[in-house]
């Protein structure tokens, strides 16, 4: 029972108080299969004054950062993960990254391909201002083409919502 | 190009002049008496002929479930019938009158030469014991079902005044289940769901398919390149010509009434914006400039205006200009979520997906008026477009989880589904009248 397990405990529990906090845009990553009702289980006692941030790994290991219906905000959490990949790559100068943006099915196809668009973009300006060129980032849109959930309904959609880091 | 497309309109004139020229008899017009079911009461008569060779369609049937489905005509019950003729002696008024049919069909098919078939009709008035049309064809078999669809428009054209579109095509999308991944591809059927051809076919995502004025070339976005490239692609050969691969963007392209041009949106120069290529020798001009997303334009019929989707009041609206970009104004103002608009063929109506507290559907919007109407109450629709005679919208939705297309009467009368056996049918687009297809 070292630090490390200490750490990965608290940042589970941050992140169900995040998810129970109802925050719309700060979906749990769909690859992170810690946060069940297991790990719920385990914040009994930790108290919930404990501050826990993810570490960097725990960050990198998110590759697709959420956004709220017609928006192009990027977001609490969504933020800290853009923010570790930009350190990341800003570490690894040989690395390339694609960012490709995605909508729900909602609304019209090409409106959305240009949404996915604008999400994509709005990555790409959060990585240049944290150092990385225009020649390492390439952005493009699926609009509502490639959906990772396929249900029809806000939980599907919440996921689709998305743009995924690639590198 | 431009040599293919002289010969192309050639071939079409040849294909007019052969099948329509029997056509410039009088025109006479039925007002059509609005009923409780609201269809004009018609007598099909099973087409005879026929003997030990049947053909493989039933010609009668087609015709029959056509003018079904056009909402405006009520098939009779064929057990009501107390006559069956088949040619123009055989055909006795009185026997119509007491089933209380409006208007009668007969006809017959019947083996011709070299293995093709001789099909006759004769539409009959039986109030006035007249007859209003009567046609002769000789086809191969494969073309039965295409002169079934001949007849009924004739029927509906001389019955209402109106074009019928059972000749027409549609073009589509579908996506199949590939094991872990999806198959899209890029269909044409006709009007009633027959006969699809597979286009084109992908591992990625095809959408925004739009037909030429003339009915042979689709333009479309592929995503075979993984990012969305426009193409153009002849349907009667298979042909097909990159249209914009730039930076960012290549999509939602629209035809210009004379098929000269295509609206286009590209993000090249960072956002979406409209353009206009001149499809001669590819000139592009920009109409839009603004920092919201400016896309789905989309032409009047005069060829004057575009109409386009924009955000730049915030949230997605309908938008239109003159052709030159300039005068933007918008044009609507009721609902949070206005979007890819489509003109009808008289220019009155727009036809677009008009959202609120997050349901889309299919809407007509009147531009005089501005009155937006929205005609389903399914939640997520797409892709509206009309009927080449305006008497129909086209538009995808979602039934039992899967992707299908439905079409409503302009009036919201009369409503169909159009579902695959398997998979999802989406991005609908109704061919311009058929004027390619050969009668004999």
């Amino acid at each position: 029972m070292d630090k490390k397990i200490f750490l990965t405990v608290l940042s589970i529990v941050a992140l169900s108080l995040t998810a129970c906090g109802g925050a719309e845009s700060t979906k749990p990553g769909v690859d992170d299969k810690s946060v069940g009702a297991d790990a719920a289980g385990t914040s009994t006692g930790t108290g919930a004054e404990g501050k826990a941030l993810d570490t960097k790994a725990d960050l990198l290991a998110k590759r697709r950062v959420y956004f709220a219906f017609d928006s192009s905000a990027v977001d609490g959490e969504n933020r800290a993960i853009v923010e570790a990949h930009a350190a990341y790559l800003a570490a690894n100068k040989n690395v390339k990254v694609v960012l490709e943006g995605h909508a729900d099915e909602r609304g019209t196809r090409e409106y959305n391909l240009a949404l996915g668009e604008r999400r994509a973009q709005a990555v790409e300006r959060m990585v240049k201002v944290l150092g990385l060129t225009a020649d390492r980032i390439k952005t493009v849109s699926y609009g509502e083409e490639k959906p990772v959930a396929m249900d029809h309904n806000e939980a599907a959609w919440s996921l689709n919502r998305r743009v995924e880091i690639i590198y | 190009m431009k040599a293919v497309l002289q010969l192309m309109t050639k071939a079409v004139l040849a294909v007019l002049l052969a099948g329509y020229a029997s056509l410039a008899s009088a025109i006479l017009t039925i007002e059509i008496t609005q009923g409780v079911d609201g269809g004009l009461p018609i007598a099909i008569v099973p087409f005879g002929g026929a003997g030990k060779d049947r053909p493989s369609q039933d010609v009668a049937a087609v015709v029959e479930a056509d003018l079904a489905r056009s909402g405006r005509f009520t098939p009779l019950d064929k057990k009501i019938f107390v006559s069956h003729p088949n040619d123009d002696k055989q055909v006795v008024f009185k026997d119509w009158r007491i089933v209380k049919a409006e208007a009668l069909v007969i006809g017959s098919v019947r083996p011709a030469a070299q293995g093709r078939w001789q099909v006759e009709f004769r539409l009959y008035d039986i109030y006035k014991e007249k007859q209003l049309a009567g046609y002769s064809y000789v086809v191969a078999g494969d073309r039965l079902r295409a002169v079934a669809h001949q007849i009924s428009d004739l029927i509906y054209e001389k019955l209402t005044g109106e074009p019928g579109v059972f000749s027409t095509r549609i073009a589509y999308i579908t996506r199949e289940s590939a094991g872990k991944r999806f198959s899209f591809k890029l269909q044409i059927a006709d009007s009633d769901g027959y006969n699809p051809v597979t286009v084109l076919s992908s591992a990625e995502p095809l959408i925004s398919p739009a037909w030429s004025p003339d009915g042979t070339r689709l333009a479309y976005v592929s995503f075979e390149q993984r990012r969305p490239v426009l193409y153009m692609q002849n349907v009667l050969h298979g042909s097909r010509t990159r249209i914009a691969e730039f930076n960012g963007i290549n999509s939602a392209p629209a035809w210009s009434p004379d098929g000269a041009k295509l609206a286009l949106t590209l993000s090249r120069d960072g956002n979406p914006e409209i353009y206009v290529m001149r499809l001669s020798d590819s000139t592009l001009t920009r109409l839009t400039s603004h920092p919201a997303i400016d896309t789905e334009p989309t032409w009047s019929p005069d060829g004057k205006e575009i109409a386009f989707t924009s955000d730049r009041g915030g949230k997605p609206q309908i938008y239109r200009m003159r052709v030159d970009g300039s005068n933007v104004e918008r044009v609507t103002f009721e609902g949070e979520y206005n979007a890819r608009a489509s003109y009808s063929a008289d220019g009155k109506m727009l036809t677009l997906v008009s959202g609120a507290q997050g349901r889309y559907h299919a809407a007509l919007l009147h531009l005089q008026s501005s009155v937006l109407q929205v005609l389903t109450d399914t939640p997520l629709d797409e892709s509206p477009s009309f009927a080449p005679n305006g008497r129909m919208i086209l538009y995808a939705t979602e039934r039992g989880g899967r992707g299908v297309l439905a079409s409503v009467s302009s009036d919201g009368r009369v409503r169909q589904l159009l579902k695959l056996q398997e998979g999802d049918v989406r991005e609908p687009a109704w061919s311009p009248f058929n004027r390619s297809t050969p009668t004999n």
